[in-house]
């Protein structure tokens, strides 16, 4: 397995006390399958996300990724881990402003030292940004930084693909295409997707779907 | 509406309470230096006027003698019995304790004469007083001084009103002192007595001017003191600047939602100004409290200054005057208002929707970088025009402010440039997003930076010009000192035996004698000096025709300092009026460290010109390590008094001492603005560090460590840092020719040749790397040290 987690227990302080997000979940992800991850607003997707990258040290139960207990990482050892193994899209975009398009998309790749020219290019033409490659984010409208944000993670290649809504910024036709490339590198790469999303013709498309409800997973 | 709109703009400080601080910081203490060195400039002007008033100076009108010399008392006499009202007066220090002495005759002088300690001698002191046996000083100077043991018959009452270091005694008493029986210095007029005929020949009526010669002749000290005040002013305003800027930035959603909600952009703008009003009276309340202890740390150094170098007396200590109070909340108010006026312009033309997109800010910011730079441009322009077409003391300030003001406005699109080149050229990926990142950082940063440029120019060049005037200075005092020994005597008979004696076992006793008078209009001394070969080839003579010193012993021509040259544009081939006739300039001489003008004959051509003052004051040559023991035997033999005998090292460190002290108040305004300029930094990044996450935290997630993260934003900061120093040394080397060639020639009369001394710049590059290390090392830690939960808050909206 990719990614293993098991009995996942998160929760965050409050002046209310404790606020419990997420009560026990377990979820495994294999190479080259993809899961969407559903359930309402402020059920725990986005967490459950970031622990899985290994962003949040502080959580009960465990997580194994690529074979490596995120518990036993320190600092170092979950950047080193999040830089070679998985690939972020965010919510909210979050490219680096003083980067132009062409820097943003090769950004992740060449931290990896995983850069290659000739896809990142291919990439860019499949998302449409080939006109927009010398522009900064603050440049872009929402559903362009989006598929910056895409194209930047496909662009490493990594083992496993985090997805925050990714195609929530983008009209239908766009996020077909965008989804469509990422089940391509899953199909191509035996990359593993774990994608959120509210969309349920969007989450038919995956292997399986795991729906978020009060901090476990239902079905 | 206001209310709650003035709550919604408040409730920022609250939550950004550091933010507050730094504003209330910088800006009290800019307040504090600017009302610090105000307080220092308006104690010490009181001081002069207080000095101005003692004798009534200010208000009676005077005769004087036309060459300047001093006046045979015989002459009040005649006029007295010719009708006219004039009262005798004498003015003169004693060289050896430089107590100013100030002798009147109270039963002449006119009835509305102001008489420190007059008081006394209405209550029964009067005959004591006219028969020697009181006089008056302030409470200060018979405190510090051992008058009373100096003046062992005379009973010295304390006078709250006369200036430090001051005896007020009577004309006969005063004569005695003073040495000059017989003499007066003025005569006082009697305003009720209209003037029985015309003015005789050789004497001038002096009319009563509010304006005193002490206050013109510190004037340039006090102008560059204000500068100084002005330029750590203007660093603390950056600060202030900084803060509102970063807090207009932070609140444009809040200010978008009260326009949105109804809030005119007038009323929205303000309340911002009410808000800032507030906060810069509280400040500014901070800043004179500072300032007065400032001021009350600096001022006895400023006192020794202007006692050593112009003579002024200043008490050390500090009143305090309404005055400064209120100026200091006034210039706190109206820096705020400078500070701010940028960020409130732009939000009252910006469209009601655009505070919230940063775009449209970005657009309206580039704007702004667009019209500094053209700005800093005309700045600098402005500067070199008024270098080539200004003159006077002004005109040095004006191409200072051009320089250095034109200069900070230029530096953030320099600095851009570097960084963009830096970008551009850089392989790495981390490098090159470093870089890309460094210039986004730039306009948070610049200000700081700027104030960090000034702070360092300001260094460079006063250090340049402190070291140069230290390297020229010291030399000056090894060809000027060049006697091994400076013998004074008491008497004319006790200078005749101690020369006899020496004779022998000297090589040479070379007699001092001096005069003092009024050379081309203005107050100063005349010298005589032997014919010897210690002044020709010792005396630093910056310019002289050949066969000089000749000429000089021969008694056809005289000598003048530099300061006289310059401020009565003569020079070589000119005559110079002199008390028994003019003679031609044959050389001028660098006299560094004293603001009055100077001449030198030939010891004969003084006797006969001056042949009532003797010569009690010798130089010895004798080999340098004969000194001592001839120094002891003198003072077994003769029982000299204290201060009779010094020797050249004595006089040397005594003169480095006045020379250090006059810098003493310089250097530290410039640590102080050094320590603003690292204030500034740590303001903005503080502030920056707040905003700038989501920029950091996809990054982190893609990988990099935070520790590796803040390493990178520590080096940055220390880049940067680098780079405006760097920056800052030909801007500092430019302001050091300013001020040695330009200013100082206008305030003290004397040029130095511009010297460079790159051991001090390397001490500086390690203070600004210190400063900003400082001012980055807790941004850094923070973000080290950050949660990751503060960093995950950039990527979701929900959880």
């Amino acid at each position: 397995m990719l990614l293993t987690v098991n009995d996942l227990v998160k929760s965050y302080e409050s002046t209310d006390g404790r606020i419990p997000v997420l009560a026990g979940v377990s979820l495994s992800l294999a190479a080259g399958q993809s899961v969407a991850l559903t359930g309402e607003s402020g059920s725990g997707k986005s967490t459950l996300l970031h622990l899985a990258a290994g962003l949040d040290p502080d959580f009960g139960g465990q997580i194994l990724l690529a074979g490596q207990s995120l518990a036993d990482l320190d600092d170092a050892g979950r950047a080193a881990l999040r830089r070679g193994t998985v690939g972020l899209v965010f919510q909210q975009f979050n490219l680096i402003p003083s980067l132009d398009v062409a820097a943003n998309l090769a950004f992740h790749a060449r931290l990896t030292g995983r850069h290659d020219a000739a896809w990142t290019a291919q990439l860019a033409e499949d998302l449409g940004l080939n006109h927009l490659l010398s522009r900064y984010p603050e440049q872009l409208s929402g559903g362009q930084q989006q598929r910056v944000a895409i194209g930047r993670t496909l662009a490493a290649r990594p083992r496993l693909v985090l997805a925050d809504e990714p195609t929530g910024n983008l009209d239908e036709a766009t996020g077909d295409a965008v989804l469509d490339l990422m089940l391509g590198l899953v199909a191509q790469t035996g990359t593993a997707l774990l994608l959120v999303t509210h969309s349920t013709r969007l989450a038919a498309r995956l292997d399986r779907t795991a729906h978020l409800r009060a901090g476990k997973i239902v079905s | 509406m206001m209310r709650a709109g003035l709550s919604a703009l408040l409730s920022h400080w609250w939550r950004h309470p550091l933010q507050l601080a730094m504003l209330l910081l910088g800006l009290s203490l800019a307040t504090a230096l600017w009302s610090g060195v105000q307080a220092i400039n308006a104690e010490a002007r009181a001081a002069y006027a207080q000095a101005a008033s003692a004798l009534g100076q200010d208000r009676l009108a005077r005769l004087v003698p036309v060459d300047g010399d001093v006046l045979d008392q015989s002459y009040y006499v005649a006029l007295r019995r010719l009708g006219w009202a004039v009262s005798p007066a004498i003015d003169g220090t004693l060289p050896e304790t430089r107590l100013r002495i100030l002798g009147i005759e109270p039963l002449t002088l006119a009835q509305n004469a102001t008489l420190p300690g007059a008081p006394g001698l209405m209550s029964g002191d009067l005959v004591a007083f006219l028969a020697g046996r009181l006089a008056f000083a302030h409470p200060d100077t018979l405190a510090s001084t051992e008058l009373a043991d100096q003046l062992p018959d005379l009973r010295l009452v304390p006078a709250e009103d006369l200036p430090p270091m001051t005896l007020l005694a009577d004309i006969g008493t005063a004569q005695r002192l003073l040495k000059m029986d017989g003499r007066v210095t003025a005569l006082l007029l009697d305003p009720d007595h209209p003037l029985p005929g015309p003015v005789p020949a050789n004497l001038t009526l002096v009319q009563p001017t509010s304006d005193d010669g002490l206050a013109r002749l510190t004037d340039s000290f006090h102008l560059n003191l204000t500068a100084f005040g002005f330029l750590a002013f203007a660093v603390g305003v950056f600060i202030v600047h900084s803060a509102i800027g970063l807090a207009f930035e932070q609140r444009r959603p809040v200010f978008a939602t009260l326009r949105a909600l109804g809030l005119p952009a007038s009323v929205l703008t303000l309340l911002l100004l009410a808000e800032l009003l507030i906060l810069s009276l509280v400040a500014g309340t901070i800043g004179v409290a500072l300032g007065y202890g400032v001021a009350a740390a600096l001022l006895p150094d400023v006192a020794a200054t202007l006692g050593g170098l112009y003579g002024a007396p200043v008490p050390g200590s500090l009143s305090l005057r309404p005055e400064w109070w209120g100026g200091g909340l006034a210039i706190a108010v109206i820096g705020t208002l400078a500070a701010s006026s940028q960020s409130l312009w732009r939000l009252w033309h910006l469209p009601i929707l655009a505070p919230a997109r940063p775009r449209a800010w970005a657009l309206a910011s580039a704007r702004s970088a667009r019209w500094q730079l053209a700005a800093g441009g005309a700045l600098l322009s402005m500067a070199l025009v008024t270098l080539g077409l200004g003159s006077g003391l002004w005109a040095g300030f004006a191409v200072l402010a051009g320089l250095l003001i034109g200069a900070a406005l230029i530096l953030p699109a320099i600095l851009a440039t570097l960084t963009g080149l830096a970008s551009g050229l850089s392989k790495g990926v981390l490098v090159q997003w470093f870089w890309a990142d460094t210039r986004q950082q730039l306009p948070g940063l610049s200000l700081a930076l700027m104030a960090l440029l000034l702070a360092l120019a300001t260094n460079v060049g006063v250090g340049t010009m402190v070291a140069s005037f230290r390297s020229t200075f010291t030399g000056w005092l090894d060809q000027r000192l060049a006697s091994e020994l400076y013998l004074t005597t008491r008497n004319e008979s006790e200078a005749a035996e101690i020369t006899t004696w020496l004779r022998p076992k000297v090589d040479a006793i070379l007699p001092i004698v001096t005069v003092e008078a009024v050379l081309m209009g203005q107050p100063g001394d005349i010298y005589g000096v032997a014919d010897h070969v210690t002044y020709r080839d010792n005396w630093p003579l910056l310019d002289a025709v050949p066969g000089v010193w000749d000429d000089i012993a021969s008694g056809q021509a005289v000598l003048i300092n530099e300061q006289l040259a310059r401020r009565a544009d003569i020079g070589i081939g000119d005559s110079l009026p002199l008390p028994g006739g003019a003679l031609p300039i044959a050389g001028i001489y660098s006299d560094y460290g004293n603001p009055s003008p100077q001449a030198i004959v030939g010891l004969s051509q003084f006797a006969a010109r001056f042949p009532d003052v003797a010569p009690l004051r010798f130089g010895l040559r004798l080999p340098e390590d004969a000194a001592p023991a001839l120094a002891d035997a003198l003072q077994s033999r003769f029982a000299l008094p204290e201060g009779a005998l010094i020797d050249q090292a004595g006089i040397k460190a005594f003169s480095l001492q006045i020379f250090n002290r006059t810098f003493t108040v310089t250097t530290a305004l410039n640590l102080l603005t050094l320590g603003v300029a690292g204030l500034a930094m740590f303001a903005s990044l503080i502030t920056l560090a707040g905003i700038r996450l989501p920029q950091l935290a996809p990054v982190w997630a893609m990988g990099l460590t935070q520790r590796r993260l803040a390493a990178l934003d520590f080096l940055r900061t220390l880049l940067l840092a680098v780079l405006t120093a760097v920056a800052a040394l030909p801007l500092g080397l430019a302001l050091a020719w300013v001020l040695l060639a330009v200013v100082n020639v206008e305030a003290f009369g004397w040029r130095l040749p511009l010297q460079i001394f790159p051991a001090d710049w390397l001490r500086l590059f390690g203070a600004a790397l210190a400063a900003a290390g400082f001012a980055a090392l807790l941004p850094s830690l923070q973000l080290a040290r950050r949660a990751p939960t503060d960093l995950l808050r950039v990527f979701a909206n929900e959880r």
